[in-house]
């Protein structure tokens, strides 16, 4: 445990010889499991796609052409190499529109993830370090959060402060962060009666010194693997609240909504439906391989198992 | 034993009253006024407007509102539908058969095929069934579910005409519901082809339900199977000549099973959430599509009701999970 090495003195080792192996048999670990490879292949080429979308994608995301109604897919008889994967019910290039949509997709999972991250570091931190009835409060309320059904306690949410993008977010960290909260305690709680958090505070650190600077990095290996975890369930969450009707609103370019406006094409026009879903199903199987690969390499009990 | 249960159960208590005094207060910030969605663009006399607001209590001040609200609930009294004018307690018990029975079927068709599938991909561990069989269960772990439900319509439904689209029954069939499950209540019928009837409308939405779990549950056996397969006890169970069969389906499977039984346990709350979607999309009359529309016709009752009943569920399935483990699991029961 070499955490309480002070930044200098990592500076002079670095300088010294390269870098001790941390980094290296993880990436090894994590290059040898093919599967994740792909997946970091794949999910760097949607991060790429979603970054670039405005250079990428031929057409604009609400851009109508009303004289290609329901055009199918290029490959398709009756299809047009003008719009390689069809347009909707409203004429807009589906290949634009699915673009546009990966970055709010992705957008949404990364904002998710930060905002449950962070609030869930410092709640279960201030869980670990001050029992009595902060940390009952704290916990109580993660049992709430925890006892109603993630998506309808995300709909609830929705419901009360209204259908957007943004609100989609709040509702959808509020139904992560009980995982968090209760992570960080727990590995903090275990880290706390450590020797080298004596010593620290032996030394005179103070309580959110230990908190933040000798404790937190101690527990942050559990902590991001649930980062990669939540990242796909909560683009699955958010793509399910635009199906209902609750998250992004037409005519925005979000997956899910782009489902519920579709639905009734299901027989006329199947690839207006199919084409979003499948975005979705690439996009949270790449990142939960990703997910996989870096819960193996960081878990030592999982190698090569 | 009997003290790690009262002390589980009472833990639930603050819970519960935190998810009745929340939803209480949440369901008062909905934008929308419940009179206003029932009297339409025509508009009411302020007269009528005082006696809807009196009627439902809403002239009354917030606090008093909430302690009879509980003073209510320990009756078992959770409102009226402002929609239906039914209590939402029988409403819900209507509903509920239709979703537990999904439910339920779904998570049969989950354990069916999980266990055994995680149990192969183990003892084949390394080998492109291995490969397969992990593959299509993190494919069906990543799964957005509604599109799923969509695909199989559009494939079995519409293309090979094989299953109905939606409802849990033919309209031609008509009984009383006696146990509330569709498809014991058609075989009580004795109506020919009720039953088939029933078993074909329950299929897909089953299979649109179960995939997740289905997924989870092949994924945790596989893992814990192969913890359990490098035991001691293991390798002398298959020296002393033991079959392979009775090493891995008797002697390994049922020390790896303990934790499948928490995961199976832990499903039940996103099995309910999951029922939401599934429901949604068969229009399967259940809880599920019950919340969703009283979400669109802002029917404060029935939400307040239905999210605590659905919460109260999956606490005291939790609790029984708890127990269940502390069973099998004596480190449990006096820890900590």
């Amino acid at each position: 445990m070499a955490a309480d090495r002070s930044p200098a003195a990592d500076a002079a080792v670095a300088a010294v010889k390269p870098p001790p192996g941390a980094f290296a048999p993880f990436f090894r670990d994590f290059s040898e499991n093919r599967a994740a490879l792909i997946g970091f292949i794949l999910l760097g080429l949607l991060v790429f796609i979603a970054v670039f979308a405005n250079f990428l994608a031929p057409y604009g995301p609400s851009e109508q052409f009303r004289d290609f109604v329901r055009v199918p897919p290029m490959w398709v008889e009756g299809g047009t190499a003008a719009f390689p994967l069809g347009t909707d019910e409203v004429g807009r290039d589906m290949l634009s529109r699915l673009m546009f949509g990966a970055r709010l997709s992705l957008f949404i999972g990364v904002a998710v993830v930060i905002a449950s991250m962070f609030a869930g570091i410092a709640l279960g931190l201030v869980a670990a370090f001050a029992p009595g009835w902060p940390s009952i409060v704290i916990m109580r309320a993660m049992d709430v959060i925890l006892s109603v059904p993630s998506l309808l306690l995300a709909i609830v949410i929705v419901a009360i402060i209204g259908p957007s993008l943004t609100n989609t977010i709040v509702a959808i960290t509020v139904v992560y962060l009980p995982n968090y909260v209760r992570l960080v305690r727990a590995s903090a709680l275990s880290e706390k009666s450590r020797d080298y958090v004596i010593a620290a505070r032996v030394a005179g650190a103070g309580t959110l010194r230990i908190m933040f600077l000798t404790v937190l990095p101690n527990c942050m290996a559990p902590i991001i693997v649930q980062a990669a975890l939540t990242i796909s369930n909560a683009i699955l969450e958010a793509a399910a609240l635009g199906f209902l009707g609750l998250g992004a609103q037409p005519p925005s370019p979000e997956w899910g909504a782009m489902l519920a406006s579709a639905r009734e094409f299901l027989q006329s026009a199947s690839w207006i439906v199919t084409e979003p879903g499948l975005a979705i199903l690439i996009t949270v199987l790449s990142i939960n391989l990703v997910g996989d690969g870096l819960r193996d390499a960081l878990d030592p009990k999982m190698r090569r198992s | 034993m009997f003290g790690f249960i009262v002390r589980r159960t009472l833990l639930v208590i603050p819970t519960f009253l935190a998810i009745a005094f929340l939803t209480f207060v949440a369901i008062r910030l909905v934008p929308g006024d419940p009179i206003e969605v029932r009297t339409g663009e025509r508009g009411i006399s302020p007269e009528r407007l005082a006696e809807f607001r009196h009627q439902l209590g809403l002239d009354q001040p917030v606090w008093k509102q909430f302690i009879d609200y509980l003073w209510q609930i320990a009756h078992g009294d959770l409102g009226t539908s402002i929609s239906t004018h039914a209590p939402v307690l029988q409403e819900f018990l209507t509903l509920f058969p239709a979703t537990i029975e999904l439910a339920l079927c779904a998570m049969i068709f989950a354990v069916v095929l999980g266990i055994p599938a995680g149990v192969i991909a183990a003892t084949r561990r390394g080998t492109f069934i291995d490969y397969s069989v992990m593959g299509v269960a993190l494919t069906g772990y990543s799964m957005p579910i509604f599109w799923w439900g969509l695909l199989l319509i559009l494939f079995f439904s519409v293309q090979l005409d094989l299953t109905p689209v939606s409802g849990r029954i033919d309209l031609l069939y008509y009984f009383e519901p006696v146990t509330g499950f569709m498809l014991i209540d058609s075989l009580l019928s004795d109506q020919d082809g009720a039953f088939l009837s029933a078993l074909s409308h329950l299929i897909l939405p089953t299979i649109v339900l179960g995939t997740i779990p289905l997924a989870t549950i092949a994924r945790m056996t596989r893992s814990t199977m192969l913890e359990v397969l490098g035991e001691d006890y293991v390798r002398t169970a298959r020296a002393k000549g033991l079959s392979p069969f009775r090493v891995v389906g008797i002697h390994a499977l049922r020390n790896a099973l303990i934790p499948v039984v928490t995961v199976i346990g832990l499903q039940i709350g996103s099995l309910m959430a999951g029922a939401v979607l599934t429901e949604y999309i068969f229009s399967w009359p259940g809880i599920g599509t019950w919340l969703i529309e009283s979400i669109q016709r802002r029917d404060y009752p029935v939400l307040q009701g239905g999210i605590l009943l659905v919460s109260g569920m999956v606490i005291l399935v939790n609790i029984f999970v708890d127990v269940l483990y502390g069973v099998l699991n004596p480190r449990i029961r006096h820890g900590r």
